[in-house]
Formats: structure tokens, sequence, C-alpha cells
């Protein structure tokens, strides 16, 4: 079979396994995933834990070291059925927490700790490289099984160019293929429909192959179940013995790894598209497995007798039927062992290429473009390349470790090295889904001592004495320090390698874990994050309800007096106790009482951020970020509420405020009125009074002379009058008041106004009348006013002047003349003017010096006064300091709207 | 029977005029003081048989000056006959809490006045 030709078939199956992909792909695009998404599928896709190195290596192993190799099935079978419910755990996790790796895993649950997400990722990246560089291994040398005299290469032997130059093609042509699959796009959930669909193909190719060959081994080379048994017993296989240690260390290491290792981790809980599947998956897996180590033994113990001397076992699968001549079933073993090389570096690749754009090349990318991303379609360019380019850098380092190593290494030593690396994680990843003590500290230093002591106690000394580490640090020592020799820390000698390397990093490790976990603190985040991860089952299996547990009552008390206030609280959490029947205040939490007590939160701090808070205390639900942003939602709309009603509060108070004053004024006006109806009563029926008691005197018509008679009816004359003056003042005041009063403008002049004032007033029949004193050369001022109620307010002026003005010789200067930029006159006389106690009330209706009744005004004068010059658009008010009485009236501005 | 006297205590003069010219057809002596200051001393004086008072006096209330003739011994009982123009329900109240005998509202009949005082007087 010509070397052309095989690579003819390799090309065509990836090409049929891509349009397979494609084709799931597009199914999945369209919805219809249907049974793309089988339970059977999830289980195939979990072979990927059988790489080339368990198609090809387990055979050598069992070859070199019996039945030591089933420690690498048992391992993972006794987690899938024996610890069904951590895988569930892992996956719901996975699927709440939207983890995308391993290493996210990590992160997230110790507070989004990108720097643990650093360190699981380089884990990832030197743990994974010798198993790249084991696949690489495998394809090399099963393709040069059939192109050169391949019985003769030997496992520790040979790493010629020739070798290199196919692994170097061979990586890539994988790199290509694992870009060209697991970057076509970019899902949210990191999910590759069309991978797993592959993948599952590979599955059963790889079974396939390996059942024949066993099959065609065990029928046909050894000539049936008898003599195969009868080989079996005759071969030193069936007599080896293996320490007890060394058992129980593998089987721990390939339980761990299963768990831990990247690409496992993303079959197994990123690519789970629902947890019943692992139901399937915990019988069906480890059925698989069973097949896939049916026929180990027969194949080596047969291989062992047939081939030459110093074949390599690791290729017994492809050199026996090419031994045989049998073409068909070596090309179905060549493409059984290339399925396993190749879905493992895809997946692997995908997995860590994840992980490094994630945590890597990402956060350095942002970093680096300080204004952050501006558009979306240019991040989705940055991610996928970066992806492609850590798909093309791990391959390149698996072919690095290929050529440094110098494939000297067995495969199965090589798989064990990458094994304990994987299992580094264990820890981290156990205490954080089981322990909310764990704490970032605790996972950093945990990781890194691990990480340091898998490099120095199994990596390093992989690449063989005076590979990396020199000779003499094997010996003696790092600088001479005894118990630091790699393969025999502490001085403890002897024991086996794997041995030494898993104890210690796992010891050192976990210790670490252990005691910085327990000597450091949380973060809020981590705390949250922790108690998410750890109670993931608590309900997230019912979203909205709560189902009990062992919360402490008093945490609830503590957290909910803070938000409802202390008594609120207490009276709650005692009316609830009393309704559980308890006595005291702390009832059971039971989940009505959680439910209760959340609707009770909700009232003050919002749905989502009494939940996020119970949550967080009962460390039930997972939080995510949508909750997150629920809760900032929420507080942002409770604090503008509280913004509003604080708006709200104060407008209401300057309501109040407001309501106060007028309330105030009316109150006042109450009193006015009050006493202004009393001062009209009184007004009104003291001339009454008189009118009805003389007009009854006149009725009597007794005993009266006539100048009584006429002194009376003159009474009654008068007071008539002035009961009619009072009602028109009263009248024209009430319209002035009102607004009612139309003003008749005309342009006229102060003098004139002045003169009529004058006319109005004089009293030729009194003696000792009122002198007006006037500089009429002054009275130019122009007016445009109603002059007729101007005239009003100087008539009743010099009247009240004629009036009260109490001087043996009364006179009344009326000076024009301007003041403050506007036109006023001044009435002032050389009475004794207005005590300083009353010129605040003057122009106060019924306002009048006390001897009013010889004056006989209304005491409403003045008020009209006022109310009239405040129409025309003037002032009146009285000057205080003068002579006597003085007014001043501060005449209309001419230019002014009126 | 001696002569009866009435201290009428009013500022309004036609309202003196008209109770002087009704009560003294009736043959009362009729005695005017116009201040309200000075009221308590002018009743103390003339020690009249009633007293005919008014509300509104300039420089004290009618009812300050019934407060105080009701605290003095002499003017104890003295009859009191309180006129006023406001007339409204809290006034008389007031009025009659500090021991008026009458209150009347203005404006009056003539025979109302003249049969209150000939009441108020036996």
């Amino acid at each position: 079979m010509s070397l052309d030709f095989l690579v003819f078939i390799c090309v065509a199956y990836v090409a049929l396994l891509f349009a397979v992909a494609f084709w799931a792909d597009k199914r999945a695009e369209r919805g219809k995933s249907g049974w793309l998404r089988s339970p059977m599928i999830y289980t195939l896709s979990l072979s990927i834990y059988c790489t080339a190195w368990t198609f090809y290596g387990a055979v050598g192993y069992a070859a070199r070291s019996g039945l030591e190799f089933v420690t690498i099935y048992l391992g993972p079978t006794l987690v899938m059925v024996g610890w069904w419910a951590l895988l569930r755990r892992l996956v719901r996790i996975g699927r709440t927490q939207r983890v995308t790796s391993i290493a996210d895993l990590i992160s997230s649950r110790y507070g989004k700790s990108n720097g643990l997400g650093v360190l699981v990722t380089v884990l990832a990246v030197v743990g994974t490289t010798p198993y790249i560089a084991l696949q690489l291994q495998s394809v090399t040398l099963s393709f040069n099984a059939f192109s050169v005299d391949s019985f003769t290469i030997r496992g520790d032997g040979g790493n010629s160019p020739a070798l290199q130059q196919t692994a170097l093609v061979i990586a890539a042509g994988l790199a290509l293929f694992t870009i060209v699959f697991g970057t076509r796009n970019l899902d949210a959930n990191e999910r590759h429909h069309g991978v797993v669909i592959a993948i599952a193909v590979e599955a059963v190719v790889k079974l396939v192959a390996l059942l024949a060959v066993g099959i065609f081994v065990v029928f046909v080379v050894a000539g049936g179940v008898g003599p195969t048994f009868d080989a079996i017993n005759a071969s030193p296989i069936s007599e080896w013995q293996t320490g007890a240690d060394r058992w129980a260390t593998l089987i721990f290491l390939s339980a761990a790894a299963f768990l831990c290792l990247p690409r496992m981790f993303q079959v197994l809980v990123v690519e789970n598209s629902d947890e019943a599947h692992l139901a399937t998956a915990s019988w069906a897996f480890p059925m698989y497995l069973f097949l896939m180590s049916l026929f180990v033994v027969p194949i080596a113990v047969i291989g062992l007798s047939v081939m030459p001397e110093g074949s390599n076992p690791d290729l017994f699968v492809l050199s026996i039927p090419l031994a045989f001549d049998r073409d068909i079933l070596a090309m179905l073993a060549f493409l059984g062992g290339f399925s396993s090389a190749t879905s493992m570096v895809i997946v692997a690749a995908i997995a860590v290429s994840t992980m490094v754009s994630n945590h890597v090349v990402m956060p350095i990318w942002l970093n680096a473009r300080q204004g952050g991303a501006t558009v979306s379609g240019d991040v989705r360019n940055v991610v996928i390349l970066s992806r492609r380019l850590s798909i093309a850098g791990l391959l390149a380092l698996g072919y690095l470790y290929f050529v440094v190593s110098g494939g000297g290494a067995a495969l199965a030593a090589i798989g064990l090295i990458s094994f304990t690396g994987a299992a580094q994680v264990l820890p981290a990843l156990m205490g954080g889904i089981f322990w909310r003590g764990a704490t970032r500290t605790g996972a950093a230093a945990g990781l890194s001592v691990g990480f340091v002591v898998w490099l120095w106690t199994s990596f390093l000394p992989s690449f063989g004495e005076a590979g990396v580490l020199a000779d003499s640090v094997f010996e003696h020592g790092p600088f001479g320090i005894g118990f630091l020799k790699p393969l025999a820390l502490f001085g403890i000698e002897g024991l086996d390698p794997l041995v030494h390397s898993v104890l210690w990093s796992m010891l050192l490790n976990t210790a670490a874990f252990l005691f910085f976990s327990l000597v450091s603190l949380q973060s809020p985040l981590e705390r949250f994050q922790g108690a998410s991860f750890v109670n993931i089952f608590r309900y997230s299996d019912a979203p909205h309800g709560w189902s009990s547990s062992a919360i402490d009552a008093e945490d609830l008390l503590m957290m909910s007096q803070r938000l409802l206030g202390p008594e609120d609280a207490q009276l709650l959490f005692e009316s609830m106790a009393t309704a559980q029947g308890k006595s005291g205040y702390l009832p059971d939490v039971t989940p009505s009482f959680l439910e209760r007590l959340e609707r009770e939160l909700t009232g003050s701090v919002g749905a989502a951020t009494a939940h996020a808070m119970l949550a967080q205390i009962t460390g039930g639900a997972s939080i995510s970020v949508e909750d997150m942003l629920k809760v900032a939602d929420e507080a942002h709309q409770i604090l503008e509420y509280s913004n509003e009603l604080e708006l709200k509060s104060n407008e209401l108070e300057q309501a109040a405020g407001q309501l106060r004053d007028v309330n105030e004024k009316l109150v006042a006006l109450s009193v006015q009125k009050d006493g202004f109806l009393s001062q009209i009563s009184h007004e009104l029926r003291t001339p009454m009074t008189s009118i009805r008691s003389f007009s009854e005197i006149l009725m009597d018509g007794e005993r009266m002379t006539s100048d009584d008679r006429q002194k009376y009816s003159q009474i009654i004359n008068g007071e008539a009058i002035r009961l009619t003056r009072l009602l028109d003042d009263l009248l024209d005041l009430s319209v002035l008041e009102n607004g009612q009063v139309t003003l008749n403008v005309q342009e006229d002049v102060l003098r004139v106004v002045l003169d009529r004032a004058c006319a109005a007033t004089e009293r030729p029949d009194v003696k000792s009348a009122l002198t007006i004193n006037r500089n009429q050369a002054l009275e130019t001022t122009p007016l445009n006013t109603d002059s007729d109620r101007l005239t009003q307010v100087f008539i009743n002026l010099i009247a009240n002047a004629q009036k009260y003005c109490d001087a043996d010789e009364p006179h009344l200067n009326i000076v024009a003349h301007s003041a403050g930029g506007r036109a006023v006159v001044d009435f002032i006389d050389n009475g004794s003017g207005v005590p300083d106690d009353k010129q605040s009330m003057i122009f106060e209706k019924f306002a009048r010096a006390d001897d009013h009744r010889a004056a006989g005004g209304a005491g409403l004068g003045l008020a009209i006064c006022r109310e009239v010059m405040k129409r025309l658009g003037g002032e009146i008010s009285y000057l205080p300091g003068q002579v006597g009485a003085a007014f001043r009236v501060v005449l209309p501005d001419p230019h002014a709207e009126t | 029977m001696s002569e009866r006297r009435v201290l009428l205590i009013e500022d309004e003069p036609n309202i003196i005029e008209a109770i002087r010219f009704i009560l003294a057809r009736d043959g009362w002596r009729v005695d005017t003081h116009s201040d309200g200051q000075t009221a308590v001393v002018a009743v103390r004086d003339r020690a009249p048989d009633l007293v005919i008072l008014d509300v509104m006096l300039p420089n004290r209330s009618g009812y300050d000056i019934l407060q105080d003739l009701r605290s003095e011994d002499a003017t104890k009982t003295l009859p009191i006959l309180m006129l006023t123009a406001r007339g409204q329900k809290k006034d008389r109240k007031l009025a009659e809490k500090l021991g008026v005998n009458r209150f009347m509202t203005k404006p009056f009949s003539n025979e109302e006045i003249l049969a209150t005082v000939r009441e108020l007087v036996r």
C-alpha cells in the first residue's frame, strides 16, 4: 500500500468528518438538533478519553506492564458509575454559570479571578502539550508502519529526521483541521454541534477498528477463544505483579484526569446539552471502555508471541494485520488510531484555545485597547483570530515536545505525565464545588504548588536524563540540595516515579489549598460564587421556590433586621415561629418561611434584590449576571423612586407651607372681615339709632317747641346723609377692591386737578376755614389718568385736613415736586398730625383717630384713597416727621399703561 | 319718691340727645359722660340709680368699665343697661358673663328703652 494512498484515505476521511460536522451544524442552526443531541452521541463524545494512547498504547502497556492498563479504564468507570452525582453537579454548575472551560469554572468559582484562570490555562497548556506530542507520535509511527519496515521501530528508539518531518506535516494538518472545525463559528455557550457529531463518528470508527483487530487476532491468528486463553495463561502477563500503591495511584489519577483534563471537561460539561444524558452515559460509557479494553490483553499476548523480537508493542494493533497482509484491516486499524488522535487533538485544542483566548489573549488585548471594544464585530474577529493562533501555537508546542523529548518515552508514560498535570486542578475543583470555605488564595496556592511539584518531579524528568535537567540534578538534587531531587523529594527514595510524583504533587497541592483557604478571607464575590457553586442543587431545580436547608435562622434575622428595621423583623420572625408552634423568635427555616420572608423583603428592596440576598444567605441559588443586573436595575429604580419621593415630599412641604400661609391669611382675613362687618354694623346702626329715636319723638308730637322740632329734624336729616355717604363709600371701596372700577383715562395737568379739588372743598360758610397754600408754577406735571378719581383723592386729603387739623390757624401746604424720579404731591398741614402708633393703620377701613365723631366721617376715606391710587398706578403714603399730618401722593406715571 | 337718676355713658351726641329727651320726659334726671377712661370715677361720684353704658367708647371699652364696676362693692348690684351698635351674639354673651342687667342693640325703640329703664329701677 503506497503512502500516497494512505494520505488520500486520510484526507477523504477528514473530508467525510467535515461533511458530517457541517451537516450537523446546519441542522442545529435550523433548530433540528434532534437525535444529534441524543444521550448516545453524548456518550460517544466522551470517548475522546480513549486517545491514540488507548488505541495503540494500551496494548503496549499490557505487553510491558500486564493488567495495569486496566486502571486507566477503571478510574473513569468509577467516576461514571460511582460518582454520578458529582458529574451532575459539574454539569449543572457548567450550565447555570455558563462555564466555557475548566479554567473558567475555577476562575468563576473563586470570585471571577482571572489570575486563577491564567494559572489553570498555563497548567492546561503545559499538561496538554505532551499529550498532543503523544498523538503526533502515534500517528507518525502508524504512518511509518505502512511506509517503512516498521517491525524494527522500537518504542524507545528512533526519532529520525524522517519521522520528525512526518510529525510536522501531521501537526500542521491537525492544526488546520482543528481551526476549520473548531473556530468556524462562535457560540455563546462554546458548544460545537458539528464537532461533537464528528467525534461520535470517530468514536464508532475506533471501536469498530479495535474490535475488528481483536476478533482477527483471537479467531484468525490465535485460532479461537480457547487457544487465546491458553496463550494468555502461558504469557508472563498473567504473572505480572503490580504493587497496590501503583494501582491505587493509577486509578485515582485516571479518575482525576477524567474530570480535570481540559478536553474531558469540554465534552463532559461544556458540550453537554442535557443533564439526563449523564444517566445514559453512566452505564454506556463504561460499556464502551469495556469493549475498548476487551481485546487489549489478547492482542498484546498474541502480538508478543507472533511478532518478531523487538517489535514495538505500541503498534501491535496496526502491525499484526500488516504482518498478516490484511491491508483492509490494517487500514481500518490505522483509521481507528487516526480517529483517536484527531478527535483528542481537536477537542483538546478547542478547549485549551478557548482558555488561552479567554484568559490570556482577550484580557491583554482589551487592556491594550484602553478605549475598550467599540464594535462587537471587531471583538468577534479578534476572538476567532486568537483562538486560531492558540490552536496553531498549541500544536506547535506539541510538535516541539515531540522533537525535544525525542519520542523517547513510551506512549503510556507520556499520557500519565499529562494526567498528573491535569489532576493538579482537582483539589481546587472539588474544594470549589463542595466547600464554601475554599478561597481564591487557597486555590492559587494549591495550584501553584501542585504545578511546580509536577513540573519538577514529572514533566521535566520526562525529557529523559540529560534532557532538560542535568544528570547531576537527578543524582544530587538542584544545587546539590539532596531532598529536592526530582525523583526522590524530601529524601524518600525507592518510590515508583509516577507514584512519587502523584503523591507529592497532590499532597502538597491539597495541603497548600486547605491551609491557605483556612487562613485567608473570601471577597464578597467569592463568598457569593462559593455559595452558588456549593449549593447548586438547592433550588436551581425550582428557580422560584425555596427548599429547606440548614440555613441559620439567625443569619436571616440579622439581614432582615437591616432591611425591615429591628422591630418589624423581630415581629415577623416571632409570628412565623409561633405559626410553626415554636417558642422564641427563631422559626425553622422551612420553604414556606423563606417564601414568606422573600415576599416581605421584596416589599422593601424589590424582588430581584430580595431573591439575590436570600440566595446569598441560604447559599441556594446560582446568581447569574442577569440576576445581578436585575438587582442593579432595581436598586436604580428604588433610588429614583426615593428621589422622586423626596422631591414629592419637598413639594408637599412647600404646598403645606403655602397652605399654612394662605390659611393664616384667611384667618387674618376672616378676623378682618368680622371686624369689618362689626364696624359696618356699628357705623350703620349709630345713625339709625338717632334717626329712629328722633323720628319716634317727632311722631309723639307732644310737648315740643318748634325749635326742638326743627333741631330734631335736622339731626334726622344729617344722620340720613351720613348713612348715605357711608353706603356710597362702602360701595365705592367694594368696587375698587374688586377691581371692577372702570377708569376714565384722559390727559390733564396737575394744576387743573388740584384746582378742582380745592373748589370742591371750599366752605365759605365756615369761619375758621383751612388756608391752602399752593405754588401753582410747580404744578405743571402732565397727567394721563382718570383725573376724576385723582380729584377724589385730593378732595379726601383736603377734607381730612379740614376735619382734623387742630391748629388755631389751620393751613395746608400742597407742594408739587419730584422724589425718587417720580412726580409727587405732598399735603402737609400744621395740626398735631397722626400719632406715631396710628400712622401704620390710617389707611385701613374705619381706622380713624378717636375723636372722629366731631369730624363726621365714615372712616373709609383714606382706605378709598389708597385703593384709588393703586388702581391709577400711583401711591399714597403717610409722610412722618412733618409739622402736622402729612400725606404724599405719588402721581401715576403718565407713560405707564393703566 | 326722690328723683331717679340715670348716668348715660355714651359718646355719640345725637344718641345722647335722644335718650336724654326720652328719659327726661318720663321724669328721669339724666347725667351724661362721654369718656371711657374716666367713666368708673364718674359712676362712683354720681352714684346713679342706673347706668346706661355704651360699648364703643373713646379710650376705654364698655366691657372693661362693666368689669370694674362689678368688682367694686358700691356698684356690685347697680343696675346697668348696656347699649351696643354691634349686637353680635358673642358681645351679648360677654356682657352677660360680666354681670350686665340688660343688653340692648341699637337702634332701639323709645318705648323699649323706657320700659327697660323703668323695669331696672323699681
